[in-house]
C-alpha cells in the first residue's frame, strides 16, 4: 500500500488547482501513452513568476495526484524554481516510493508543466497541442 | 495429473510461493520439463545445426528437427510447413513483409478490431506499402465479430474477390473468446477460393486443440512463451504453396543454396525462411512443452478454464455487483477476463494487487482500437493457467476488496 499514502489518496480526491485557467499564458497537453494517463497544464506567467497554475487530467491516482502535488508546491514560485525540479525532486514532492513501472506516472505533470514552458498561447487563445 | 501436481511441475511456484499468477496470457509459467530440455541441450549438444559434420552438430540437427516434427503433430501440419521464428509477431512479420509483392493498389486486406496490435500493425503497414485497402471488421454488442454474425450478404461486401488477405486472431487476448474461426473461413473461401487466410493462434495454441487442416487457414502463428515453453521461440506454419509465396523478410546464412558474388538461390522450404542460427535451445524447449500439454489433454485444459471462469465471475458478482464490469462475450472463452472495477484506473488495481502478491496485467493489452470500441481507456485483465486454483481466486478477491477500501477512503484535507 506503499504507492497510496493519504497523501495520494487526498490530493487524488481533492485535486489542488483543478481545472482550466481561461487566461493562460501557457499550455501543454501530456500523456503517458502506454497506460493513457492524460495531463493538461495551464499556467499564468508574469514577471518570471507562475503566478497562477492549474491541471485537468484523466488517469490513475499517482499521475493525477502528482499534478496536483505540483501545482500546490509551485504556484507563487518562479519560473527558475520549476525548471529546477527534475525527477528526484518531483518524486521527492511525491514523498512515497514509487515502483519502475510507475515512475512515469509521477513525472508526467512535471514533463507537461516543462512543456508548457515552451509553449506559450499567443492573445491567450488556447490552442491545441497534438499528442507527441 | 490433478492441478496440485501440475503445480509441482512449475520451480516459479515454489521459489516464488506466496505468488497469485494470473498473467498466463501475457506468459505463461515454465515447466520443469521445458527448463531442463534446454538446459540439456546446452550442457550435452550445444553446438550449432546444419553446418557441422561431427557428432554433436549432428545430434543438434536431429533434435531440432525432432523439435520441428513435434510442433508440426500438434498442430496437424506436416515438418516442412513449420517455420521456427522469435515468436508470433515476427511470424506475422514475416507473412506481411513476404506478401508484399503479391498485393496490388486494388487489393483488400480485411482484419477485425479485436486483434492484437501485431496482428493489426504488419496489416497497416502492408497497405502503406501496395496501397491497399485496409478493411476493419468491427464486434457486435455480445462482443463477438461481426464475421460471425453478418448475414452472406453482408459478409460479402467486407470479405470480396479482391480481398486477398484475412488476418484472424483465433482468440482474443482482451475479450478471452474463442472465434469461430472455421466458419468464418469457410465462408471467406465461398467468395474467393484465393483469399489468404492469416490465423493468429497466440492466446489459442495453450487452450484449444488446433488442426490447421480443419480450419483451412493459410497461415499460422504463435509462440512458445504462451503455451509454458521458453521465450524467443515462435512458429509460422503455412501450407507449402502459401510458405512457397512469401519473399524471405529476413536474408543471410543457412537459408541459401548457391550464392555469387551478385546473384542467390534459396534453399527449399522451410529453410528458406529460417535465416541465420536459429533458437536451438527454444526450439527443443518448445516441443517439451507441447509433448507436456499434449500429455495433460486439452479436454482437461478446457474443463479447468471453464470452472475457474465461473468460479471467477460468481465471485465477482458476489462480492463487488455492478460494480465489477466484465469485458467478454457468452460464446467459448480460453479462461481470461478483462474488467473495469468500480471508477479506479486499472493501474492503481494492479498496483495495489500486487502488494498483494497478486499479477495481473492492466492497460490496453496492446489492443487500443478494441478498447476503444469497448469505450473504456484500459481494462485490468487477469488468465488462467493449468496451474491456477480457486484459492488463486480468493484470493484475487481478497485483494480486491483491498483495492476498493482504499479507495474508498475519504481523508480529510
Amino acid at each position: 500500500m506503499n504507492n497510496y499514502q493519504e497523501k495520494i489518496l487526498d490530493h487524488y480526491h481533492h485535486p489542488r488547482c483543478h481545472g482550466d485557467l481561461t487566461d493562460a499564458t501557457h499550455l501543454a497537453h501530456g500523456r503517458n501513452t502506454s497506460c493513457g494517463d492524460i495531463i493538461n497544464i495551464s499556467l499564468i506567467i508574469k514577471d518570471d513568476t507562475v503566478q497562477d497554475i492549474s491541471f485537468t487530467g484523466d488517469g490513475c491516482a499517482i499521475s493525477q495526484a502528482a499534478a496536483s502535488i505540483l501545482a500546490e508546491y509551485i504556484k507563487g514560485k518562479s519560473v527558475d524554481d520549476l525548471k529546477k525540479i527534475n525527477k528526484d525532486g518531483m518524486l521527492k514532492l511525491v514523498e512515497i516510493p514509487l515502483s519502475p513501472a510507475r515512475i512515469k506516472c509521477g513525472l508526467l505533470a512535471l514533463q507537461t508543466a516543462h512543456e508548457a514552458l515552451n509553449l506559450p498561447t499567443k492573445n491567450n487563445t488556447k490552442k491545441i497541442i497534438n499528442d507527441v | 495429473m490433478n492441478t496440485q501436481e501440475i503445480r509441482q511441475q512449475f520451480p516459479m511456484l515454489a521459489h516464488n510461493s506466496q505468488l497469485v499468477y494470473l498473467d498466463s496470457a501475457a506468459s505463461a509459467l515454465t515447466p520443469q520439463c521445458v527448463i531442463d530440455a534446454q538446459s540439456q541441450y546446452y550442457q550435452e549438444y550445444g553446438v550449432n545445426i546444419a553446418r557441422g559434420l561431427y557428432d554433436a552438430s549432428t545430434h543438434a540437427t536431429s533434435k531440432y528437427e525432432s523439435a520441428r516434427q513435434e510442433v508440426a503433430q500438434f498442430i496437424g501440419a506436416r515438418a516442412s510447413q513449420i517455420v521456427f521464428t522469435s515468436g508470433t509477431t515476427m511470424s506475422i512479420n514475416m507473412i506481411a513483409h513476404g506478401l508484399t509483392d503479391s498485393i496490388c493498389a486494388n487489393s483488400r486486406i480485411a482484419t477485425t478490431i479485436a486483434e492484437h496490435h501485431s496482428n493489426l500493425i504488419p496489416w497497416q503497414q502492408l497497405s502503406a506499402r501496395t496501397g491497399a485497402k485496409l478493411d476493419i471488421v468491427g464486434i457486435t454488442n455480445n462482443k463477438e465479430l461481426e464475421l460471425s454474425t453478418l448475414t452472406n450478404q453482408e459478409f460479402a461486401q467486407i470479405i470480396t474477390p479482391q480481398t486477398a488477405v484475412l488476418a484472424l486472431g483465433y482468440a482474443s487476448n482482451v475479450l478471452g473468446n474463442v472465434n469461430p474461426i472455421a466458419q468464418i473461413i469457410k465462408r471467406a473461401r465461398a467468395i474467393n477460393p484465393n483469399i489468404l487466410v492469416v490465423v493468429d493462434a497466440a492466446q489459442a495454441i495453450a487452450h484449444i486443440e488446433i488442426d490447421v487442416a480443419q480450419l483451412d487457414c493459410d497461415f499460422l502463428a504463435f509462440s512458445g512463451h504462451k503455451v509454458y515453453g521458453p521465450t524467443g521461440i515462435g512458429i509460422l506454419y503455412g501450407k507449402t504453396k502459401a510458405l512457397a509465396q512469401l519473399t524471405p523478410l529476413i536474408t543471410g546464412g543457412e537459408m541459401v543454396d548457391r550464392v555469387s558474388e551478385n546473384n542467390v538461390t534459396f534453399k527449399g522450404l522451410p529453410h528458406r525462411l529460417e535465416a541465420g542460427t536459429p533458437n536451438i535451445a527454444g526450439a527443443v524447449g518448445l516441443a517439451s512443452a507441447l509433448e507436456f500439454l499434449r500429455k495433460i489433454g486439452f479436454d482437461k485444459v478446457s474443463k479447468h478454464a471453464k470452472e475457474l471462469l465461473d468460479y471467477t465471475k460468481d465471485k465477482l458478482r458476489k462480492n463487488f455487483g455492478d460494480n465489477t464490469i466484465i469485458y467478454t462475450g457468452n460464446s467459448e472463452n480460453i479462461g481470461l477476463l478483462s474488467f473495469s472495477f468500480f471508477d479506479i484506473h486499472p493501474h492503481d488495481v494492479a498496483d495495489i494487487l500486487n502488494t498483494h502478491h497478486i499479477a495481473v496485467r492492466a492497460g490496453t493489452h496492446c489492443a487500443q482500437p478494441l478498447h476503444s470500441t469497448l469505450g473504456v481507456g484500459a481494462t485490468t485483465r487477469i488468465s488462467f493457467g493449468i496451474y491456477t486454483t480457486t484459492a488463486d481466486i480468493d484470493q484475487l478477491i481478497t485483494g480486491l476488496g483491498a483495492v476498493r477500501d482504499i479507495f474508498a477512503q475519504n481523508p480529510k484535507i
